[in-house]
């Protein structure tokens, strides 16, 4: 946990978080939402980071993203193809359903100048460090 | 509080034991979905971040394999900060059922997804599959 956040702990936000992770729990038990994410990566250097993300079969209108502060929210839905009359499958392993995420980002992010692109199943996200959170060099100075 | 959820896993390959490669680094084995329709079958299977060039599906005697090889995946000029996926070609055959025609199979890359039909026809001898790209 950085510095930052033991400064900005809210308890009203806490409890926000708490009642919605209780409607996410009764919620699934009344519909059959899909318990699982996907598998994430995430690399830096000292002006930004890029995040990828396996997901094949998604399109770019079943991914929704947004970024607040320094958390970014990715949401995404991938259905089964309904068979017809006649047809059965004999396998069935790949994943369907929603899933929705939370990530805590390693800095500040410009939001204006984040990028993402979806190329043969893969998000990958590049996400610019903020320059108000940059690290500044401080000069020390002789008396 | 913790949720059941989990993280999607990729499972490596069985059989790379068998048939070593050339190329080091893991091989996963690609989920699969198989349906049946009246003329055809059709696969389709989870392999995100394969370069369509590299995708090879060949059927021998009665078995059908699918490859494909992972292009670089990491930035250059960036640390690895936390990891839940690895990386690596896909790789997984199975053996077909005497209805298949083999000359006839058909093979499309999009959205990292493979599709290959299969139509139901007799049985042909040994066939390399060309992958159709999408462009």
């Amino acid at each position: 946990m950085l510095f930052r956040d033991l400064m900005n702990v809210n308890p009203w936000q806490e409890m926000d978080h708490i009642r919605e992770e209780m409607n996410r729990l009764f919620n699934s038990a009344s519909r059959p939402a899909a318990q699982f994410y996907p598998a994430m990566n995430i690399w830096t250097s000292q002006d930004a980071a890029v995040i990828t993300a396996e997901l094949p079969g998604y399109r770019t209108k079943d991914i929704q993203l947004s970024i607040t502060n320094d958390e970014l929210e990715i949401k995404g839905s991938r259905q089964q193809e309904a068979l017809k009359d006649g047809e059965q499958y004999h396998r069935q392993e790949r994943g369907y359903g929603e899933f929705e995420r939370t990530l805590r980002l390693p800095f500040l992010v410009d939001t204006a100048k984040v990028d993402a692109k979806l190329e043969n199943g893969i998000l990958k996200l590049t996400l610019p460090r903020a320059e108000a959170d940059k690290p500044k060099k401080i000069e020390i100075k002789t008396a | 509080m913790s949720t059941e959820k989990k993280s999607v896993q990729k499972q490596e390959a069985l059989e790379v034991a068998t048939v070593e490669r050339t190329r080091s680094g893991k091989v996963f084995s690609p989920p699969v979905d198989i349906y049946e329709r009246n003329d055809e079958i059709v696969l389709l299977a989870d392999m995100p971040g394969v370069d369509p060039k590299t995708i090879d599906i060949m059927v021998e005697k009665n078995i059908l394999s699918i490859q494909g090889e992972i292009y670089e995946q990491t930035p250059p000029g960036y640390e690895l900060f936390y990891r839940e996926y690895d990386s690596g070609d896909y790789q997984r055959s199975f053996t077909l059922n005497d209805s298949v025609d083999q000359n006839k199979i058909e093979a499309k890359y999009e959205n990292g997804i493979l599709k290959l039909r299969l139509p139901k026809a007799e049985k042909v001898k040994p066939k390399k599959i060309e992958v159709r790209l999408k462009t």
